[in-house]
C-alpha cells in the first residue's frame, strides 16, 4: 500500500514538473517600463507576436531601475527600457546581451492652464525648468528611479540652480499617478508623451514645452545573458527582440495611435540610443 | 550586485543605526500621522462602543453589524472614497486637503474607527451590566460610572487601541492614494516600502519593515506584561 502511494506521488510529481518545463519554454518574461505598458502599445503588439510564434509573453511593468535589476537577477528573459546610461552599464557588466534600439518617443513638460511660471512655448526645456524654480511653483517629480525620473534629473542638472526649491515634490509613483497629482495640485511635471496622450482627456493640465532635442527618449531591448543564470529563455528572448526590430514590428510601432496621434517611432535602423 | 536576504538585512541594519536622515524622516512622518489619528479616533469610538453595549435601542444590532462590516472594507476603498471627496472636483475640493498630512490623518481615523468601535463594544459586552447599575445606585453620576466601567474593561480597551494603531501604521493603500507619497511630507513607512521595492532598493525596504516589526513586538510585549501583572497603572 505504502509503495503504491509513493509510486503514485512520484509519478504525479514527475508529470507536474515535466508539464512545467513545457510551459516554461513557451513563456517569455519581459520586464519593461510603465510608459510602454500604460500607453497600450504592448497590448496591441504582443498578441500579434504571440500568435505567430505560439508563445505567451508575460509583461512585468515597472520602472527602468527595477526592470534592469530584475534582469540582473535573472527573474526575466528580456528587458525593454529607456535609460541609455544604465543600459550601457548593464550590458558592459555582462548581464545583458545584444542591445538593440527599438523605438523612441519624447518627453513633454505639462502644467496648469493658468501657467503661473509663464513657460508656455519656451523652446529650451532648461530655461522652462529655471522659470518653474525661480517662481517656486509646485513641480511633481517621479522620484522613483525610473527612466523618466533619471531624464528629469539630468535636465535639472543642466539648469543654473538645479531643483533646490521648496515646492519641488518627489512622490515616488508611476507616471499616470504623477499626472493625476499634478492635475490635483495644479503643478508642473515632465512626462513621456505616451502617458500624457493616454491621460490628457481626463486632465485640466495642458502641454507647455515640447520639441527640445534633450527631451528625446530612446528605448532599447536587451536580452538577458543566459550564461549568468540558469533557466533564462534565451531563444524566446531572441525571437521577441528579432520581432521588435523586424519590418512587421517596426511597422506596428509606427502605426500605433492614441487619439490619432503617433506615440512611438521605430528606430531599429537608426542608432538613436547613443545620442 | 548579487543580493541575498542576509546581506540585505545587514545593510538595512546599517542604514537604521547610522541614523540615515531620509529613513528616520519617513519613520517620523509615520508615527506623527498615526499617533494623531489614533488619538482622535479613540475616545469617540470607545464611547460609541460603550453606548452600543449598554444602551438598548431599536436597530442596535444593525448598527453593530454595520461597524463590523466597515472593518472589512479594504483600505484602498476607503482611500478611493476619500480621494473622490477631497479631489479638486469633489465636494470638499476647496479645502485643498488632498495629498497632505491632514488627509492621511482623516483616512487613518476612518480606518481605525470601526475597529475601535467593534473591539470596545465586545470589551464592554463582557462586563457584567450590573456593574453599571451598582455604580449608579452607589451614587456615581453618569460620567463617573462610565469611567468605572472603562476601568473594568481596561485590558480589552488597550488591546483595541493597539490593534487600531497596528492597522493604521501598517496600511499602504489609503496613505498612498490620499497622501501621495510626497518625500518628507506624506511618505510614511508602508508607502516607502512599496516605493523602495518598486525601485529594487530592498535594503531600505527591509530596514523599514524591521521598524514595523520591532514596533509590533514592543506593543505586544507591553500589553502582555501589563496583563501578566494584572494591573494597569
Amino acid at each position: 500500500m505504502k509503495k503504491w502511494i509513493t509510486g503514485a506521488v512520484s509519478i504525479a510529481v514527475l508529470a507536474a514538473s515535466s508539464a512545467m518545463c513545457v510551459a516554461e519554454e513557451n513563456i517569455i518574461r519581459l520586464a519593461t517600463t510603465t510608459s510602454t505598458y500604460n500607453s497600450g502599445l504592448l497590448d496591441k503588439l504582443l498578441p500579434e507576436f504571440e500568435k505567430t510564434h505560439q508563445v505567451k509573453v508575460q509583461v512585468i511593468a515597472v520602472g527602468t531601475g527595477k526592470a534592469l535589476r530584475m534582469g540582473q537577477a535573472g527573474d526575466v528573459d528580456v528587458v525593454m527600457t529607456h535609460a541609455p546610461k544604465s543600459e550601457k552599464k548593464f550590458v558592459e557588466s555582462g548581464y545583458g546581451v545584444n542591445p538593440r534600439s527599438v523605438m523612441y518617443n519624447d518627453f513633454v513638460v505639462v502644467g496648469p492652464k493658468s501657467d503661473p511660471a509663464e513657460i508656455k512655448g519656451i523652446t529650451s526645456v532648461t530655461s522652462a525648468l529655471e522659470g518653474i524654480a525661480k517662481r517656486n511653483v509646485t513641480f511633481i517629480s517621479r522620484g522613483d528611479d525610473s527612466g523618466t525620473h533619471k531624464k528629469e534629473l539630468s535636465l535639472w542638472a543642466e539648469t543654473a540652480k538645479g531643483k533646490r526649491f521648496t515646492n519641488y515634490k518627489e512622490v515616488g509613483q508611476g507616471m499616470g499617478k504623477v499626472l493625476q497629482m499634478a492635475d490635483e495640485l495644479e503643478a508642473y511635471t515632465i512626462t513621456d508623451r505616451g502617458t500624457w496622450l493616454a491621460y490628457k482627456s481626463r486632465m485640466q493640465l495642458t502641454l507647455l514645452v515640447e520639441g527640445d532635442t534633450r527631451l528625446f527618449n530612446p528605448y532599447q531591448i536587451i536580452q538577458i545573458n543566459p550564461e549568468k543564470h540558469d533557466g533564462v529563455n534565451s531563444i524566446g528572448a531572441k525571437a521577441l527582440s528579432d520581432w521588435f526590430v523586424s519590418k512587421v514590428g517596426q511597422g506596428m510601432i509606427n502605426d500605433f495611435r492614441i487619439n490619432n496621434e503617433a506615440l512611438f517611432y521605430g528606430s531599429a535602423n537608426a542608432d538613436v540610443a547613443n545620442n | 550586485m548579487q543580493e541575498n536576504l542576509l546581506e540585505t538585512s545587514i545593510l538595512s541594519l546599517e542604514l537604521l543605526f547610522s541614523f540615515d536622515a531620509e529613513l528616520w524622516d519617513i519613520i517620523g512622518v509615520s508615527f506623527r500621522v498615526s499617533m494623531i489619528a489614533i488619538s482622535i479616533a479613540t475616545l469617540p469610538a470607545i464611547l460609541i462602543g460603550f453606548a452600543l453595549a449598554m444602551v438598548d435601542f431599536k436597530g442596535r444590532w444593525m448598527v453593530v453589524a454595520l461597524f463590523n462590516a466597515l472593518m472589512a472594507v479594504p483600505t484602498v476603498v476607503v482611500g478611493l472614497t476619500l480621494y473622490l471627496l477631497l479631489s479638486r472636483s469633489g465636494p470638499f475640493g476647496d479645502l485643498h486637503l488632498l495629498f497632505t498630512q491632514p488627509a492621511m490623518i482623516i483616512g487613518q481615523v476612518a480606518l481605525a474607527f470601526p475597529l475601535l468601535v467593534c473591539m470596545s463594544h465586545s470589551a464592554f459586552q463582557s462586563i457584567d451590566k450590573r456593574a453599571w447599575e451598582t455604580a449608579r445606585t452607589l451614587g456615581a453620576n453618569c460620567c463617573y460610572a462610565v469611567i468605572t466601567i472603562m476601568k473594568e474593561a481596561r485590558f480589552a480597551l488597550l488591546a483595541a487601541v493597539l490593534a487600531g494603531f497596528g492597522r493604521i501604521i501598517s496600511e499602504v493603500g489609503c496613505s498612498m492614494m490620499i497622501g501621495g507619497n510626497i518625500m518628507s511630507y506624506t511618505r510614511n513607512i508602508p508607502t516607502a516600502i512599496a516605493l523602495e521595492t518598486s525601485k529594487g532598493m530592498f535594503a531600505q525596504g527591509i530596514a523599514l519593515g524591521l521598524v514595523l516589526l520591532i514596533l509590533a513586538l514592543l506593543l505586544n510585549f507591553t500589553l502582555a506584561s501589563i496583563r501578566g501583572k494584572g494591573q494597569l497603572v
